[in-house]
């Protein structure tokens, strides 16, 4: 995969979609393309998040430890984003990321990632948008959790 | 020191002297036999004085003397010649004794330049002799770079003067006390005149010049000071940026350089104004001479050809004088440079030289107890750090001494080490005083580390074996040339006063570390090494240098085996794609393309990096396969990528280390260049041109870059040119490049590419530190751990070791102490730059080492953490310069002491 066909994927992924695709190229090209056979570890809860993945083919799970061992919870397809709250919360990582057939993924270091949006400030405030609209859609769910109470 | 110069130099080099006056004395005869010479020639053959008759002939070479009491005795009759053949032998004479003459001042130079240089080693090397034996609190007070330059640059002009120092007062006393004697032989009126004007001269310029040796010194002392300033901009650069204190440093350096210009500059007027007042008197005699010599001419009471003489000898009399002058001056001048450099050197508490002196054989070991007795310790400044402490630590003791931030325990392991002096009490050994004791025993039995460690510009090796180098155990022989040099060596060395010691011998003392010889050595190293936990750091340096293969030999020697176990091991564990290895006939694609058309190292510039491109062999190779404009077309491609990419970044931007085809500050000039060469036929642009852009495409690498350059054709046609490149390689390239082969050792490469032989796939994050593992294994496994481990210990630490980290360099010092098996180890906060784990991790280790096979010996560690002191046998806890507890750790954690307090 070139990395134009890269930048067309990011594109696709609603945290990038509104971003300049020169931007996007940018990213891509700063950006490692890495490669994970079906089993292999991504990331593992409690790591600390130094990048974010966006997968661009294959199928990964996502898996939270338990007294049972590990659960899956979703699984990724491609054109998703994984970890991108850790590093842009400085936080560990809540989950774990297995792949579950061979995996091709673009892993965003974090520092990459951060530097960008201090650098392009549209470019954050198109983040921002994305964020909030998740965020306001999680709020209209929760209001509808607790009424449905 | 001898605080006369005349007298130091007497001392040494009297008997030379006195041998070299003797020739200078006999040098004096055919110097005034060539005086003499050009009046008889004047006088004689050339205005025919004697041969007044046609035919006429005089003796020559007639040897005849009028003896006392015997009257004229003739010895030889001489040859009788007429006027020309006079004029002929005449002139040969002159000659033979202009060639005399240059000969004695050969030998004479020669000779006092030898004087000279024997004793300025002598004064250096007693200078740094001083150095090793001056008392700890010197160091407190002394710039280094000061004293570097007082042995260095200060005593330098003593070297030119000692030569001097009793011969040119003679020979040039000597050449004037002639000139004017022949004077006044000449005319006794005409030399009262020249000795009137040398007598002003004698007494008039020495008197001006005593200005010149003030500022003399000063110039002497300022220059020193600056050496020492700079020295310590140097040292403590970091602090500097640390502080934007940099235009601080600059200010001072004008500062001090604007004195020294001042001090030179007024030295330099006056040097000049006392030699233009020199050469006015000296040319005032002869305007008296051709004056009042020419009167007595014309008066006929005097004849051309003596005038002429005096007038001949009178050019050899200002020259002598001058020098004679110059001298007196030279002598004053390095008299003052050497009182000053001696004062320095003066030091009261020298070490007696007894104490630092050789000992071949091994002392034996401490078997008494250490024991400080009423010892008080005080820092620079008098405050006390310890307060009449005695204690006592029996042989086979642990000891961790505890401290409070005032307690001194510090102070106590340096009066163990004898780094600093009691202020009173004393440190023994047994009944000995320690500083008493030869340091051949307190150096070989004991042992020091702390977290100040000093390492020498050497490399790992040199560092951990220093402190087995006591005395040049091995005789070494010498054949053929070397012998004679080495004879010369030690001849040479013994008069100037210097050891003939020979730094080539084997200094490492094997024994002390359990070991017979070089050979098994390396086991001893290797255990203090893991103890330590330094090997891991040392393999790494290792894997990332490139092997001197004259001395690792094994591993060039096993290196297929090496390369099959590594794919084997991969293949093993399913991690075969983690490498891509080079193979001879096919395109590594995880390699640049520039690395995949040399398929080799470079081994010289010539083709290395950028040159590639540029190389006019390599690119007719290019032009041969078709590839010139393919990769001209890709640089284009390339450079329009990366502009479109980078363009609108700072230049300082971290995503440029990303960016493998050009740094931040070319981007311009290409994107400049682009604009220039688009759209323009590839046969119009310039060999200069073509070059930046294929250069580009070398460092592409299609999984990396992604930017669909590189196709599969593109591939084998580069295979293809590869394979041309190395079959014509031209006679003068031969040596540029080491090609890849898998059966061969590369030297120009790093030891983990070598053992790779390929490239780490870059979609794999965590491929180089799996990949190191599986290497570290492989090597262990092969048996070969212990010479990558020899490759490292290559590395140069650079100056004070800073190429490591505190805590590399730290635990190094542990290890060096830890080395020579000590009865005795004091350790002195010795890991304080590792953090809390490790350091409980490594002084665990120590302890196990130093006590393994049986070894007992007293471990006296000043800990970082009261927590640490567990781990030993007794626990002393020092509060205020004073010892407050003593016992067991359970006894002291049990009570209701400071220790307590310390450790909760």
């Amino acid at each position: 995969m070139l990395l134009k066909d890269e930048v067309g994927m990011l594109q696709r992924v609603p945290l990038f979609s509104g971003i300049e695709s020169a931007k996007l190229k940018l990213l891509a090209f700063t950006s490692d393309r890495v490669s994970y056979s079906a089993g292999q570890i991504l990331f593992r809860q409690g790591d600390e998040g130094d990048a974010a993945y966006v997968i661009l083919s294959g199928k990964a799970d996502i898996l939270v430890d338990s007294d049972n061992g590990p659960i899956k919870v979703a699984e990724l397809l491609p054109n998703s984003i994984v970890g991108e709250i850790a590093i842009l919360c400085n936080s560990s990582r809540t989950a774990t990321v297995r792949a579950a057939s061979p995996v091709e993924a673009l892993r965003i270091r974090k520092d990459h990632f951060l530097r960008l949006m201090r650098e392009f400030p549209e470019m954050t405030i198109e983040m921002v948008r994305v964020l909030a609209d998740r965020l306001s859609h999680t709020t209209a769910d929760l209001i509808d959790a607790r009424s449905a109470k | 020191m001898e605080p006369s110069l005349a007298r130091y130099i007497w001392t040494h080099t009297k008997k030379q002297q006195l041998w070299i006056l003797v020739i200078v004395l006999l040098s004096m005869i055919p110097y005034f036999m060539s005086f003499d010479l050009p009046k008889l020639i004047v006088n004689g053959p050339i205005q025919g004085k004697g041969f007044e008759q046609p035919g006429a002939t005089q003796p020559f070479m007639r040897l005849h003397y009028n003896l006392p009491f015997i009257g004229e005795v003739q010895f030889f009759p001489g040859f009788q010649l007429d006027r020309t053949t006079t004029l002929f032998a005449l002139s040969l004479v002159f000659l033979l004794l202009v060639i005399i003459n240059g000969l004695f001042k050969f030998y004479i130079n020669t000779y006092k330049g030898r004087l000279g240089e024997r004793m300025l080693r002598r004064i250096r090397f007693e200078l740094v002799d001083r150095v090793l034996r001056f008392p700890p609190r010197y160091f407190k007070r002394v710039k280094s770079a000061e004293v570097a330059t007082m042995v260095k640059d200060e005593v330098e002009p003593l070297g030119g003067f000692i030569g001097d120092a009793f011969l040119q007062p003679v020979l040039l006393g000597g050449q004037a006390v002639t000139a004017m004697l022949f004077i006044v032989v000449q005319n006794f009126w005409l030399g009262m005149i020249a000795a009137v004007i040398v007598a002003i001269q004698i007494v008039l310029i020495p008197r001006m010049r005593r200005r010149l040796i003030v500022l003399g010194r000063k110039r002497q002392l300022t220059a020193r000071a600056l050496s020492g300033r700079v020295g310590e901009i140097v040292d403590g650069i970091g602090a500097v940026h640390v502080h934007d204190t940099s235009n601080y440093e600059r200010a001072d350096i004008a500062a001090r350089l604007g004195l020294i210009f001042k001090i030179r500059f007024d030295l330099y007027q006056w040097k000049f104004m006392v030699k233009f007042l020199n050469n006015f008197l000296a040319q005032i005699t002869p305007f008296l001479f051709y004056m009042v010599g020419g009167y007595l001419v014309i008066q006929g009471r005097l004849d051309v050809g003596q005038l002429v003489a005096v007038i001949g000898a009178y050019k050899d009399l200002p020259g002598p004088m001058k020098e004679l002058i110059d001298w007196d001056q030279d002598r004053q001048d390095v008299q003052v440079k050497y009182q000053q450099v001696v004062e320095q050197f003066t030091v009261e508490g020298l070490i007696a030289p007894q104490i630092g002196a050789l000992t071949i054989d091994d002392p034996g070991p401490m078997t008494k107890p250490l024991s400080a007795i009423g010892l008080s310790m005080a820092d620079d400044g008098g405050a006390m750090l310890l307060d009449r402490i005695s204690l006592q630590v029996k042989p086979g003791e642990t000891v961790a001494l505890v401290s409070t931030s005032t307690g001194g325990a510090e102070a106590l392991a340096e009066a163990f080490a004898r780094l600093n002096w009691p202020e009173s009490g004393k440190v023994a050994s047994g009944a000995d005083d320690l500083l008493e004791l030869p340091e051949a025993v307190t150096g070989r039995r004991m042992s020091y580390a702390s977290s100040d460690v000093f390492l020498f510009q050497a490399s790992l090796r040199d560092n951990l074996l220093y402190g087995l180098k006591h005395a040049p155990l091995t005789p070494v022989t010498y054949d053929g040339a070397a012998a004679d040099q080495q004879r010369w060596n030690i001849h040479e060395a013994r008069r100037s006063g210097n050891p003939d010691l020979d730094i080539h011998s084997d200094w490492i003392d094997y024994a002390s570390v359990g070991a017979t010889g070089p050979h098994d050595l390396f086991e001893a190293v290797r255990q203090v090494l893991d103890a330590v936990l330094l090997s891991r750091d040392i393999l790494d340096l290792g894997l990332r240098s490139s092997a001197d293969l004259t001395r690792h030999t094994e591993l060039a020697g096993r290196i297929v085996e090496l390369r099959a176990a590594l794919r084997t091991r991969l293949e093993h564990e399913g991690l075969s794609g983690l490498v891509v290895p080079f193979e001879p006939g096919a395109y590594n694609k995880e390699a640049t393309i520039g690395q995949n058309l040399l398929f080799g190292a470079a081994a010289g510039p010539e083709l290395a990096d950028k040159a590639l491109a540029a190389n006019p062999y390599f690119a007719s190779v290019l032009r041969q396969a078709g590839l010139d404009r393919t990769f001209y077309e890709m640089g284009l491609e390339i450079a329009e990528q990366a502009i479109e990419l980078f363009a609108d970044l700072p230049p300082d931007h971290q995503f440029f280390q990303q960016l493998a085809f050009m740094s931040a500050e070319e981007i311009p000039a290409y994107e400049t260049l682009l604009q220039r060469l688009k759209n323009r036929p590839y046969e119009t642009v310039s060999e200069n041109d073509r070059a930046m852009m294929v250069t580009l495409s070398f460092a592409y690498i299609e999984p990396r870059h992604r930017f669909g350059l590189l196709g599969e054709e593109l591939m084998n046609k580069i295979v293809a040119a590869r394979n041309r490149f190395h079959e014509d390689l031209p006679p003068e390239l031969q040596n540029a490049v080491e090609r890849y082969d898998p059966a061969k050792y590369i030297a120009a490469a790093t030891v983990m590419d070598n053992v790779l032989f390929g490239r780490l796939g870059s979609n794999h994050p965590d491929a180089p530190d799996r990949i190191r593992s599986i290497v570290y294994d492989i090597l262990d496994e092969l048996g070969l751990y212990a010479e990558l481990l020899d490759v490292g210990l290559d590395f140069n630490v650079g100056a004070g070791g800073r190429r490591l980290t505190a805590g590399q360099r730290q635990k190094l010092d542990v290890a060096r102490a830890l080395l020579k098996r000590p009865d005795f180890l004091i350790l002195n906060r010795p890991l304080s730059a590792l953090d809390q784990r490790v350091q409980d991790k490594v002084l665990q280790n120590v302890l196990e080492e130093a006590r393994r096979d049986g070894r007992s010996p007293a471990i006296v560690c000043v800990v970082t953490n009261p927590a640490m002191a567990m781990m030993f046998d007794r626990v002393v806890v020092f509060d205020s310069g004073r010892l407050v507890e003593d016992g067991p750790h359970e006894t002291l954690l049990a009570g209701d002491g400071i220790f307590k307090e310390l450790v909760s």
